[in-house]
C-alpha cells in the first residue's frame, strides 16, 4: 500500500494506527485466502464421499497408469518408455507424445510424501492432485486479480474461481487430467507476466518463463497463453502503450519461454515450426521494430527522424513482402496451412465436423448450449459485462489484458465445450472485479449518509476502505499506479490530481448513492452472490461427482449400484492371458489397459485415425468379415458396451453411427446411408438389413430377447428389429451383472483341410458350403 | 479312460503292499490295532477323516509312541493331523490332545511317511487305550472331467485306500465315506463293499498286516464350490492409540472343474439351479466382534456387494466378488478392518506386552495355499517373540510407516496349506516403553516449531543488499 507509507513519516501516530489496521488487513487476508483454498478442495470432495476415492472417466485412467509406471520405474525409463499395451500392433512412445507435467508433478508428490515415511499409495495420490490444484489456482486468481485491481477484487475472484462449476467439473478429487493442473499453469503465468508489466522486474520475467514452461509441460491449451500475451502486447504498442516493462515482459517470455518449450518432447520443434506459435515471433518482431524507433526517436531531431522513417518504411517494407511471401508460400505448402486439426477445428468451427469425425465425434469438442454457459458458469455469466466495465475505468495494461482475455476465451469457449474451462476463470475475475467494485461503492455510500461516521473525515474513509483490503476505488487506484509505474500517462494524472486534494473529496460525495437503495443494491448483491455458492453446491454433489465407471440409481427399494464396468475389467485382468488383445471402441481403450491390463487395439488418444476406422469398419461389417479383420490384428477378445437392459445411454449402438462415419471416412464401402433408413438411425423392425447384420447389433442384442421374451431396448425406447439370431464366429465369454460390458471371444480358425469337410451340422449348409468351395477353388486352387 | 488308469494303479499298489510284505519294519512287533475305524467326509471340498483306533501293546515293553503312515501322494495334501485319548471310564470320559510330530524312519517302505503320536501315560503291555484321530486333506479331490460347461455339474474323483495304510497289524476296520449326493458315478468295489445313501461303506476286514493298501478310487458329484485362497497376507498394525489395524490381501480362485466355453448371463440369471451351481457366488468371512471401519477392494477400486452382519459375539463379512467365479477364474481383493486394542493386547506378568490373535483365514471353508502373517509393532519395540501352537517359518522385517524415523519392527510367519482348523489363537510378544508413542506429535509440533520461527525470523532480519 503505497498511500498510507507516504502519510506515515508525517504522523508518527497515524502511522502506528495505520500499520496496526494494515496488519490486521494482512493476516485477515491471508486467512480468507487460507480458507479459500480449503474451501476449493473440499467442496471437490464429494465424489470421494459419495462414492469412493478412485480416477474419474477415461483420460484420468491414462494418467494414472503413466503416473504409476513413473513411480514404479523412474523418470528416465518414463522418457524412453515404448508402450506396446497399446494400438497394438503399432504401440505408442507414450515418453515423447504425453504431456508430462501432471504426471510428474503427481510423481513428484508421491515421491516426496514417501521419502518422508507417509505411505499414500499412488492413487490417492492421483485422485487429490486435483483439488490441490485447484487451491493453487484460487491463490493465483487471487494474486492476479490484486495486479489487477486490488486485494478486495483479488479476494472475491479467488473466492469465485474456488468454487465455480465449470472448473469444478475438470477438477474433482478422482478426476486426475491434464486441464486440473493446467488451469493453475494458466492463470499463474498470466499473474507473472502481468506481474512483470506492472514492476518491469527481470526477475518476474524469468519466472514467467519458468511458469510457462510448467504450462507447455502440462496442457495442448499452453498455445492460448502464447497468442493471447502476443496479441496483448501487440494491442499495448497500437493504443500507445509502449514502455520497457512491456519489453521485458514479453521480449525473455518469447525467448527463454520458447527454447524450454523445445525441451518438452511432445512439442519438440513444433514450438519454432507450427503455426500457433508464429503470431508470438511477429510480436516479438514488431516489439523490437517499436523498441528500436523509440530509440531512435529519442536520439535523433524530430526532422532526422522523418527522414529516417521514410527511408526505413520504403526499404523495409520491400524486405517485409519478400519475407511474407516466402512464410506464406511455405504454410500454404502444408495441407493444414501449419495448423493442427483442433486448432483449425478452433478458427474454423466446422472445421472438425467436414474433415475430422474423429475430433467431431468427442461430445467435448461440440459447441457448448446456452444453458450450459448458465450451468457452468451461473450468475458470473450476468457480472461479467459489469467486470468488463469496471476494467476500462481506468484501463490500465493489467485491466486491458483482463479484457482481452475475456474477450478471446467467450470466443473458444463457444466452439467447444472443454474450453468453458480457459473461460471460467477470465469470468471469475472480472466478476470478482465487478463484485467488489459494486460493493465498494454501496458500502461507501452507506458508510457516508449513516449518521454516527458521518462526522469522520473523507480521508478517513478512504483509509479504512484501503487498508481492510476491502476494496479500492479507482482514484485510489491511479494514484498507486502511479507510484508503481511512472508512466508517462499515469504521471500526467498525478499532476493533474495532486493540488487538487478537496476536489477528490467532493467527487467523492457526488459519487454516493441514495442510502436506501444502497442497502437494498447490497442485499441483492448479497442475495446473487448466496445463489452463486447454492448452485456451485449443488453442482459439485450431484451434477460433477459421479466418477462415470460406477453408476448409481435411486429407486423406492434405496440406492442401486452399477459397478459393470469394473465388473467386467476384473474379468478381463484375471481371467485371460497376459497378453491377449482386445478390441472395443476407442473409448474404453483407457481404461482397459489401466484396470484390465490387457493390450488394446485402439485407445482416447485418437493419434493414427486409419486404425480407428479399421476398428470402426469390423464394427459395422458382418459378421465374417469383422471376424476377418480382427483376426488379422491378433484381437482375442471383443468388448462392447451395452446400455439397452438397465438404459444407460451412452452405449456402443448409441456412438455407433460416428464408427460407421469415421470407419467409412477411410474404407468406402461403409456407406452411412446403409445404416439409416429415410435418414433415421434407427434398430427396430424398420432398420435397414445392413444395420441388422452388423457385428455391433449382434454383438449387443445377442440373446437379448431371452431376458424379458420382447426384446425392448430401454435406451431406444422400442423393440429391436431381429431378435433371434446365433453367433457363428464369436462367443460369449462373460456378460457383467447388468449387461452393461459383454465380452466375446474370437473363435479359433477352422482348419483348412483340402477335400475334407468340417462335421456337418444339417446336410443342406453342408452341401451349400461343398458347393461354393469347390465353385472357389476352381479359381483359385491354393484357397 | 477310467478303467486303464484304475487298472494300472491298482496292479501298482498291490505291487507296493506284496512289496511292503516282504520287508516288515520293526515297530509294528510290539504293538497292533485291534479295532479301526475311518469316517472319511467328501462333502466339501476339505477331505476330513475321523479315524478311531483301539491299540493294544502286545509286546513286552510299555512304549508311548504310536505310528501313522500315510501315502507319499496324500502326505503332500495333508494340512493337519490331530490325535486325541479318551480318558476315564465310562461315562466320565475326557478328551485329551496329544502331541503329534512328523516323523522319519529309515526303513520307511516306498517313501511312507510317519506321524508319531506320544501318549501321554506310556502304554503297558497288555492294555489298550483308544485313540481319535482327525486329519484334514486338501486339493485331494480331482475333478473329472477337468473341464464343465456352465450348465454341467462337477463330478470329482477321490482316491484312498479300502484299507487303513499302518505299520501295524489291524485285526477289524471298516471305512465309511461321506459323498455330498446320492450321485456316485463309479466306485471301486473291495468286498464287502455297501453303498447306502450318501454313505458308502468298505469292510469290515479281518486281520490285515502291516501296510496292507487296497486302492480305491470314487468319481461322484461334489457341487460345492472350490475357494482356494493362493496367497493370503495378513497384516495387523498395532496403534498403542488405541487401534488394531488388519488388512488382509487375498488371491482367490475356485479350484473346481475348469470353465469351458461360453458363459451365458441369461442363462445363469435365469436358471440359478441348474447353471453354474458349482460356481462360487458369495463367501463369509468371520470376524472378530467389535469391528469398525470394514473395507472391501481391489486394485481397481471399491467393490461395493458386501454387507456386514455384527453382534456382540461375533461379526460375520458376507463377500461378493465382483463376477461369479467359475472353475478356474481367478479374482485378487483386500479386505481391511479396524479392531479395538483392548480385546487383544495384554501385559504378561514379566511386564511384557502381548498381542494375541487368531492365526488363519477367516474366510469359512476355504483353503489356504500360503498363508503370511505380519505384525506390525509399533516403532520403538523390542524383543519380539512370537508363540504359535504349530510350526511356522518366522522372520523379521522393518517396515517404515507414517513419519517413521527408525522403522517398525514387523514379525512375519509363513505357513503353507491352512485350512480352517488352524485359526486358533497366536501371541507376539515384545517389550514397548509408553514414551515412544509421543515421539511423532512431538516431532511433529517441533518441525512446525522451527517452522514458524523460520518465518519469524524472515519476517524480522532484512536480507537485502541495498540499503
Amino acid at each position: 500500500m503505497a498511500a498510507p507509507e507516504s502519510s506515515a513519516a508525517a504522523v508518527p501516530t497515524l502511522y502506528t494506527n495505520n500499520a496496526l489496521r494494515n496488519a490486521f488487513g494482512g493476516v485477515l487476508a491471508f486467512f480468507i485466502l487460507l480458507l479459500i483454498g480449503v474451501m476449493a478442495f473440499s467442496i471437490r470432495l464429494f465424489s470421494v464421499i459419495k462414492y469412493e476415492s478412485v480416477i474419474h472417466e477415461f483420460d484420468p485412467y491414462f494418467n494414472y497408469r503413466v503416473t504409476q509406471f513413473l513411480a514404479k520405474n523412474g523418470i528416465y525409463e518414463f522418457w524412453n518408455w515404448f508402450d506396446d499395451r497399446t494400438w497394438y500392433p503399432l504401440g505408442r512412445v507414450i515418453g515423447g507424445t504425453v504431456y508430462p507435467g501432471l504426471t510428474l508433478t503427481a510423481g513428484t508428490i508421491w515421491w516426496l510424501l514417501n521419502s518422508l515415511n507417509i505411505p499414500l499409495s499412488v492413487e490417492t495420490v492421483c485422485v487429490f492432485t486435483a483439488p490441490i490444484f485447484s487451491a493453487f489456482a484460487s491463490w493465483a486468481t487471487y494474486l492476479l486479480t490484486k495486479e489487477v485491481k486490488g486485494t478486495g477484487a483479488g479476494l472475491t475472484a479467488a473466492a469465485l474461481l474456488a468454487m465455480v462449476p465449470s472448473y469444478i467439473s475438470r477438477s474433482v478429487a478422482g478426476s486426475y487430467d491434464n486441464e486440473a493442473v493446467a488451469i493453475f499453469a494458466l492463470i499463474f503465468t498470466f499473474y507473472l507476466y502481468i506481474k512483470t508489466l506492472n514492476t518491469g522486474s527481470l526477475f518476474y520475467a524469468t519466472l514467467n518463463s519458468i511458469a510457462y514452461f510448467y504450462m507447455v509441460c502440462s496442457w495442448g491449451g499452453y498455445t492460448f497463453i502464447i497468442n493471447l500475451i502476443p496479441m496483448h502486447v501487440l494491442l499495448c504498442i497500437v493504443t500507445g502503450r509502449f514502455s520497457s516493462r512491456l519489453y521485458i515482459a514479453y521480449a525473455p517470455l518469447v525467448v527463454l519461454g520458447t527454447l524450454l518449450a523445445a525441451l518438452v518432447p511432445v512439442v519438440g520443434f513444433n514450438a519454432v515450426m507450427t503455426s500457433e506459435h508464429f503470431a508470438s515471433f511477429l510480436v516479438f518482431i514488431i516489439l523490437h521494430v517499436v523498441a528500436f524507433v523509440y530509440y531512435i526517436k529519442g536520439i535523433l531531431t524530430p526532422k532526422m527522424f522523418k527522414v529516417a522513417v521514410t527511408l526505413v518504411v520504403s526499404v523495409g517494407l520491400a524486405v517485409c513482402c519478400a519475407v511474407i511471401a516466402v512464410l506464406v508460400a511455405l504454410v500454404a505448402s502444408s495441407p493444414t496451412k501449419g495448423w493442427s486439426g483442433r486448432s483449425l477445428s478452433l478458427l474454423d468451427p466446422t472445421y472438425a465436423s467436414k474433415y475430422i469425425p474423429i475430433i467431431a465425434s468427442v461430445s467435448e469438442h461440440q459447441p457448448p448450449t446456452w444453458p450450459s454457459y448458465f450451468m457452468d458458469i451461473n450468475v458470473l455469466a450476468f457480472l461479467v459485462p459489469a467486470g468488463i466495465i469496471a476494467c476500462f475505468s481506468p484501463l490500465s495494461d493489467a485491466s486491458s489484458f483482463v479484457v482481452l482475455y475475456i474477450a478471446t476465451s467467450v470466443y473458444f469457449s463457444g466452439v467447444m465445450v472443454r474450453l468453458m474451462l480457459v473461460f471460467a476463470p477470465a469470468a471469475c475475475i472480472t466478476s470478482g472485479i465487478a463484485l467488489s467494485q459494486a460493493f465498494d461503492v454501496f458500502t461507501r455510500s452507506i458508510k457516508f449518509q449513516l449518521p454516527g461516521i458521518a462526522s469522520n473525515t473523507e480521508v478517513d474513509a478512504a483509509e479504512t476502505s484501503s487498508s481492510t483490503a476491502e476494496a479500492q476505488n479507482d482514484v485510489e487506484k491511479s494514484e498507486e499506479t502511479s507510484k508503481n509505474r511512472p508512466s508517462k500517462k499515469s504521471k500526467k494524472k498525478e499532476k493533474e490530481e495532486k493540488p487538487l486534494p478537496k476536489a477528490k473529496a467532493e467527487k467523492k460525495r457526488l459519487l454516493a448513492l441514495p442510502l436506501d437503495s444502497s442497502v437494498i443494491s447490497l442485499l441483492l448483491l448479497i442475495l446473487l452472490g448466496a445463489l452463486y455458492v447454492v448452485h456451485c453446491v449443488w453442482a459439485a454433489a450431484e451434477a460433477y461427482s459421479a466418477p462415470s465407471i460406477v453408476l448409481t440409481s435411486r429407486s423406492h427399494d434405496g440406492l442401486h449400484v452399477f459397478d459393470d464396468f469394473r465388473e467386467a475389467y476384473a474379468w478381463l485382468r484375471h481371467n485371460t492371458d497376459v497378453d491377449d488383445k482386445v478390441a472395443s471402441w476407442w473409448d474404453y481403450g483407457y481404461q482397459t489397459t489401466a484396470m484390465a491390463n490387457r493390450t488394446v487395439i485402439v485407445d482416447n488418444n485418437t493419434w493414427n485415425n486409419t486404425h480407428i476406422a479399421t476398428v470402426g469398419t469390423a464394427m459395422s461389417s458382418p459378421e465374417k468379415a469383422a471376424w476377418e479383420i480382427f483376426h488379422s490384428l491378433d484381437v482375442k477378445y471383443v468388448l462392447v458396451v451395452f446400455g439397452g437392459l438397465v438404459g444407460y445411454p451412452s452405449d456402443d449402438i448409441n456412438k455407433f453411427l460416428w464408427m460407421v462415419r469415421i470407419g467409412g471416412g477411410v474404407f468406402p464401402h461403409i456407406k452411412e446411408p446403409d445404416y439409416l433408413r429415410d435418414g433415421q438411425y434407427r434398430i427396430d423392425s424398420q432398420a435397414t438389413p445392413t444395420m441388422l447384420n452388423c457385428l455391433m447389433y449382434k454383438l449387443s442384442y445377442y440373446r437379448f430377447v431371452e431376458t424379458d421374451g420382447k426384446a425392448f431396448d430401454r435406451v431406444r425406447q422400442t423393440e429391436i428389429g431381429k431378435k433371434y439370431f446365433k453367433l457363428t464366429h464369436f462367443e460369449e465369454v462373460f456378460t457383467t451383472h447388468h449387461w452393461m460390458v459383454r465380452i466375446y471371444k474370437l473363435k479359433p480358425p477352422k482348419n483348412r483341410i483340402r477335400g475334407k469337410t468340417k462335421k456337418p451340422k444339417t446336410k443342406t449348409s453342408t452341401t451349400s458350403s461343398r458347393a461354393k468351395r469347390s465353385g472357389t477353388g476352381k479359381k483359385n486352387p491354393w484357397h | 479312460m477310467e478303467a486303464p488308469i484304475r487298472a494300472t494303479e491298482f496292479l501298482r499298489f498291490t505291487l507296493l503292499s506284496l512289496l511292503f510284505f516282504v520287508c516288515r519294519s520293526s515297530p509294528s512287533q510290539d504293538l497292533l490295532i485291534s479295532n479301526a475305524e475311518r469316517r472319511i467326509d467328501l462333502t466339501s471340498h476339505i477331505v476330513k477323516v475321523y479315524l478311531t483306533l483301539k491299540v493294544e501293546n502286545a509286546g513286552s515293553t510299555p512304549t508311548s509312541e504310536i505310528l501313522l503312515a500315510f501315502p507319499p501322494t496324500q502326505v503332500d495334501h495333508l494340512a493337519t493331523v490331530e490325535a486325541l485319548v479318551t480318558k476315564g471310564k465310562r461315562k466320565k470320559t475326557t478328551l485329551a490332545r496329544l502331541d503329534v510330530k512328523p516323523t522319519e524312519l529309515p526303513d520307511a517302505p516306498n517313501g511312507t511317511k510317519y506321524f508319531t503320536i506320544y501318549l501321554s501315560n506310556p502304554l503297558n503291555s497288555g492294555e489298550s487305550t483308544t485313540l481319535e484321530v482327525l486329519y484334514l486333506f486338501t486339493h485331494s479331490l480331482e475333478p473329472f472331467p477337468a473341464e464343465i460347461g456352465q450348465s454341467e455339474s462337477q463330478l470329482v474323483y477321490y482316491r484312498d485306500s479300502a484299507l487303513i495304510l499302518s505299520p501295524y497289524h489291524i485285526k477289524q476296520q471298516t471305512t465309511f465315506l461321506k459323498t455330498p449326493s446320492t450321485k456316485v458315478e463309479s466306485f471301486t468295489s473291495v468286498e464287502p463293499t455297501n453303498r447306502a445313501g450318501t454313505e458308502m461303506k468298505y469292510g469290515p476286514y479281518e486281520d490285515r498286516p502291516p501296510y496292507s493298501f487296497s486302492p480305491i478310487l470314487i468319481h461322484f458329484e461334489n457341487n460345492s464350490p472350490f475357494p482356494v485362497v493362493e496367497e493370503l497376507v495378513r497384516e495387523v498394525e498395532i496403534s498403542h492409540w488405541g487401534n488394531l489395524q488388519v488388512t488382509e490381501q487375498y488371491t482367490l480362485v475356485h479350484g473346481g472343474a475348469r470353465h469351458k466355453g461360453v458363459f451365458s448371463r441369461v442363462d445363469y440369471q435365469s436358471r440359478p439351479n441348474l447353471n453354474g451351481v458349482s460356481s462360487l457366488r458369495y463367501l463369509l468371512a468371520r470376524l472378530p466382534p467389535r469391528v469398525h471401519s470394514v473395507y472391501y477392494r481391489d486394485e481397481i477400486g471399491n467393490i461395493s456387494s458386501s454387507h456386514l452382519r455384527t453382534d456382540s459375539r461375533k461379526s460375520e463379512l458376507e463377500i461378493e466378488p465382483r463376477y461369479p467365479l467359475f472353475g478356474g477364474w481367478k479374482a485378487t481383493f483386500v479386505i481391511g478392518y479396524g479392531l479395538p486394542l483392548q480385546d487383544f493386547l495384554f501385559e504378561s506378568s514379566d511386564d511384557r506386552r502381548y498381542l494375541n490373535f487368531t492365526f488363519g483365514c477367516p474366510l469359512l471353508d476355504t483353503v489356504v495355499d500360503k498363508l503370511t502373517v505380519k505384525v506390525v509393532l509399533p516403532e520403538g519395540s523390542k524383543d519380539p517373540s512370537a508363540v504359535v501352537p504349530f510350526t511356522v517359518e518366522q522372520h523379521l522385517e522393518t517396515k517404515y510407516s507414517y513419519l517413521d524415523v527408525v522403522g517398525r519392527t514387523v514379525v512375519v510367519m509363513e505357513k503353507k496349506n491352512l485350512v480352517p482348523v488352524h485359526n486358533s489363537p497366536f501371541q507376539v510378544y515384545y517389550t514397548f516403553k509408553p514414551i515412544f508413542m509421543l515421539a511423532e506429535p512431538l516431532m511433529l509440533a517441533s518441525a512446525f516449531f522451527l517452522f514458524f520461527v523460520a518465518c519469524l525470523a524472515y519476517l524480522h532480519i532484512d536480507l537485502s543488499i541495498r540499503k
